[in-house]
């Protein structure tokens, strides 16, 4: 199939950008749409332009390192990252959008392509359990229920990738934090830290530049790994219960 | 040069115990007079540098994802082993050991084994004290399942994203002591060269993917956990970032590279679909726990499969070949992965493949009959998503269709029982060395040995190897790296100024061409010495026609995998001396001259008991081969069988 490409370019950080028309043909339906991209960019390349950025690296859809916003959706029209994004997705003769995560708190770095520390600061904050090696008693000493430890597991799940910002219209990374604190908070192990926890990754969530969250649910019927609004809701219980303890006021 | 594995004397069984005794410590307050550069942070460069900073060493960490929770750790799926025995199957120390030097088919150090087994067990607990997900029965404690290559049930697993649990655990720890100040974190930054003053590593030469800045750090140790080799094939398993260019560069400033030509083939992959095709996908080797591998009996069968014009479910029972079971009736499906991968060989070298006539049948409809499809999905629910997302077809409904694909390199940097290589100083962890896996790796334990590297053995004996240096780190001033920088920026021009006309992914994805056709799961001394010859033809095409675009000083896709094929090209060439060296069939590495009357490998344990590590003499110049004779006093070496 033949498809017409509008693509964001951008020479870097500070310079504009805009979008730009591009043309592929002979696309097989079996390609990922990252795929159609690589014969693009080989295409640019033996033409002496300059390849399009984007990111990726697994390809199979767990890293979290691609990313794109297609036709106005984040990894594009199907519930599942841009690497594992199909061309059968797609019709002949379709024109298709392609832009980068569009947040404050993701600038872009090139092209497709934007910087997504922020994420690693909010992990930083307090998104992990304090505990050294070698400092872990036996893994079967503390029988934790089924139950809690699947739904921990579903939060768990969450690979980074920053399309709950994307889909956000506020840019909110609600999903995102509320995954990592609710993962931890359901677990044993987690508990002695939960309060602090939620104070600071909330915190730095803030600091970094990210939106409000007004509850409309676009994050989560966006998420790739269909991380549940109710991630959330359980983050806001744990955070008014810590700020009504907390000493942080 | 004599190599000194350090293994320390005494059974088997103590000898961990005794050289963490014997090895030297550093006081509390001296830690944080000592910094060290942590290169690559999967499993084993997140716990690695996680575990020292703790410890209270300064950290200096790199990894050349956009964060360091993606590193390709993240994509294994279905488990890591440990030797707890929670199910009471006769688990112990001793039998994971032993299964994983049977596995690796002889190949590798029974004292490094030993001490995986031993300290596996402990990385269960330590992942479970960070929070990681591990499944669990409905009592409320920690599940197994079974995996290839052993007949008990050893295998820890977050549904099929066990990598991914057990890095952003890793991940976690790591980010703590970012947060603490401990560890200073550089992503988007790659390793382009490392330093050596006075025979000891003493820095790193890195390139900031973003603003193409040559940068020195300087430390007092240098730990490589950059993970394989395995992209030398082009297509493969790994990320399309993962490469071989530290270890490479290590190589070629002393450190000796061992058995490169043991590659895992993992036999459970998608099959290729195209010419375009960027990457292949694996499917956990569990869900062999569940389906049954099958082809047709018959050539027409799989003719008129191929054609269209018969569907799976027109094959009558008696008219399939679950060849795994067939030959293997006590291991069955569940034999080790360089077996299964051989044997999906064999029968679409004889024409009974379905699909493009390079898949065979990996079916699930016996275990959704008997177990009902809720248990199935329960199971491999993730997997099944993943194989319908790429495929388009449900298998739930249809059989899946498998391939063999370049997975996992078993070779690597020689290090000794330290893990240190033979440039004092450098050290590897997990994939990036060689030594626990031999010729084979078994599934689940790519993961135990990355962790129990990074986590357990590295921070005691760098600690160990610190006594003995000053404080005092030389200043990145000083003249080695003053040419090391100059060394890589001419590399860097010499690389933008061919001004050729293929691009890197051609030569890459012809160097692949030439690698698996002759050096992947089967080889011959012929083909061997036909694709030496390939290879050294395109590498000086490559130099002399490569087309690249931009400059140094801006994020430039094209330069990054140019400076990774390049050193691509050498190591292909170096895998291709060794698998011609190795004039026996052991474990991935299959010769066809050296094989038994039914068609298993046949090893040659008077001649070839050994790790063959090679030292670099200098550009197109030939290797110096060194050997490590493996002596084995805790197993006796039988022809693996799996009958």
């Amino acid at each position: 199939m033949n498809l017409t490409l509008k693509i964001w370019r951008q020479k870097n950080a500070d310079a504009s950008g805009k979008m730009q028309t591009y043309n592929v043909t002979d696309i097989s339906p079996e390609m990922s749409f990252l795929e159609m991209l690589d014969v693009l960019n080989e295409d640019l390349l033996k033409k002496g332009e300059d390849p399009i950025a984007f990111d990726h690296d697994c390809r199979e859809g767990i890293c979290g390192m691609c990313s794109l916003f297609i036709n106005g959706k984040p990894h594009g029209p199907s519930q599942t990252t841009t690497c594992q994004l199909h061309m059968r997705s797609f019709k002949d003769g379709d024109t298709v959008y392609i832009e980068p995560w569009r947040a404050k708190a993701f600038p872009v770095v090139k092209d497709l392509t934007v910087d997504r520390s922020s994420f690693d600061r909010i992990i930083q904050a307090g998104g992990y359990i304090s505990v050294n090696t070698g400092n872990a008693p036996d893994a079967n000493e503390m029988p934790i229920p089924k139950d809690v430890v699947d739904e921990a597991m579903s939060s768990a799940t969450c690979i980074g990738c920053g399309a709950c910002v994307a889909a956000c219209k506020n840019a909110s990374a609600m999903l995102f934090v509320s995954a990592k604190v609710s993962q931890l908070a359901m677990l044993p192990q987690g508990k002695p830290e939960k309060q602090k926890r939620v104070e600071a990754m909330v915190a730095q969530m803030d600091e970094e530049g990210f939106g409000a969250c007004t509850n409309t649910g676009a994050c989560s019927a966006e998420c790739p790994k269909d991380i549940s609004l109710t991630n959330i809701a359980r983050m806001n219980r744990e955070y008014f219960g810590a700020k009504a303890s907390s000493e942080n006021v | 040069m004599k190599l000194d594995s350090q293994v320390p004397e005494g059974p088997l069984a103590e000898k961990w115990d005794k050289h963490k005794f014997n090895m030297k410590l550093v006081n509390p307050a001296n830690k944080r007079k000592y910094e060290v550069i942590v290169v690559g942070t999967g499993l084993a460069g997140a716990a690695a540098a996680a575990s020292m900073a703790e410890l209270g060493y300064n950290v200096k960490a790199f990894c050349f994802q956009d964060s360091p929770r993606r590193a390709h750790s993240i994509a294994a799926q279905g488990g890591i082993n440990a030797a707890k025995n929670y199910q009471n199957d006769g688990d112990s120390i001793f039998r994971l050991f032993y299964d994983t030097v049977k596995g690796g088919d002889y190949r590798s150090r029974e004292a490094n084994v030993y001490r995986l087994a031993e300290v596996s067990v402990n990385i269960i607990d330590q992942a479970v004290a960070q929070g990681v997900p591990f499944a669990r029965d409905y009592g409320g404690l920690l599940a197994n399942r079974s995996f290839g290559g052993a007949q008990v049930s050893r295998t820890f697993y977050a549904r099929g994203q066990t990598g991914q649990q057990l890095l952003l655990g890793a991940y976690s720890a790591l980010s703590r002591q970012i947060a603490a100040g401990k560890v200073k974190m550089f992503p988007r930054t790659e390793l382009l060269d490392i330093v050596k003053i006075d025979g000891k590593a003493q820095g790193i030469i890195t390139r900031n993917l973003i603003t193409g800045k040559i940068e020195s750090h300087s430390a007092h140790a240098v730990m490589l956990c950059t993970g394989g080799y395995g992209n030398v094939f082009y297509l493969s398993t790994n990320a399309m970032g993962s490469n071989g260019s530290a270890a490479w560069r290590a190589h070629r400033k002393g450190a000796l590279f061992a058995n490169p030509c043991f590659t895992q083939i993992h036999p459970t992959c998608i099959p290729v679909h195209g010419e375009y095709q960027s990457k292949l996908t694996l499917m956990s080797e569990s869900l062999r726990n569940d389906g049954r591998v099958w082809v047709p009996k018959t050539l027409e069968d799989a003719e008129a499969l191929r054609k269209g014009e018969k569907k799976p479910s027109d094959i009558a029972e008696e008219d399939r070949d679950y060849y795994l079971e067939r030959k293997y009736p006590s291991f069955g499906n569940l034999v080790p992965r360089d077996v299964a991968s051989r044997n999906a060989k064999y029968v679409c070298d004889e024409g009974r493949g379905v699909g493009t006539g390079l898949a065979v049948f990996l079916d699930f409809r016996d275990a959704i009959e008997r177990d009902g499809e809720d248990v199935i999905s329960a199971k491999y629910g993730n997997l099944f998503d993943m194989y319908q997302q790429i495929t388009d077809t449900n298998p739930y409904k249809e059989p899946m269709m498998i391939y063999p694909a370049v997975h996992y390199t078993m070779g690597g940097l020689w290090v000794d029982y330290n893990l240190m290589t033979t440039v004092p100083g450098l050290f590897a962890l997990g994939e990036a060395n060689f030594s626990d896996h031999g010729a084979n790796r078994l599934g689940a334990s790519a993961l135990m040995q990355g962790l129990a590297d990074g986590y357990f053995v590295a921070p005691y004996t760098i600690g160990n190897y610190l006594t003995n240096v000053p404080y005092e780190k030389p200043s990145t001033d000083h003249e080695e790296f003053k040419k090391a920088e100059a060394e890589v920026n001419e590399r860097i021009n010499k690389l933008l100024n061919i001004n050729g006309n293929k691009t890197v992914d051609e030569f890459h994805r012809e160097l692949g061409k030439i690698m698996w056709d002759y050096c992947g799961m089967s080889r011959t001394a012929d083909g061997l010495k036909q694709a030496k010859k390939l290879v050294q033809e395109l590498r000086e095409e490559f130099w002399t026609n490569l087309k690249t675009i931009g400059t140094n000083d801006e994020l430039n896709l094209t330069l990054e995998k140019a400076i990774r094929v390049a050193d691509f090209m050498e190591l292909g060439e170096l895998m291709i001396d060794d698998a011609f060296n190795r004039e026996e069939s052991c474990g991935g590495h299959f010769r066809e001259e050296y094989q038994t009357p039914e068609g298993e490998a046949l090893r040659n344990d008077e001649d070839f008991s050994y790790v063959s590590a090679w030292e670099y003499t200098g550009e197109n110049q030939p290797w110096n081969l060194h050997k490590e004779d493996l002596i084995f006093e805790n197993v006796k070496l039988t022809q693996r069988s799996y009958k």
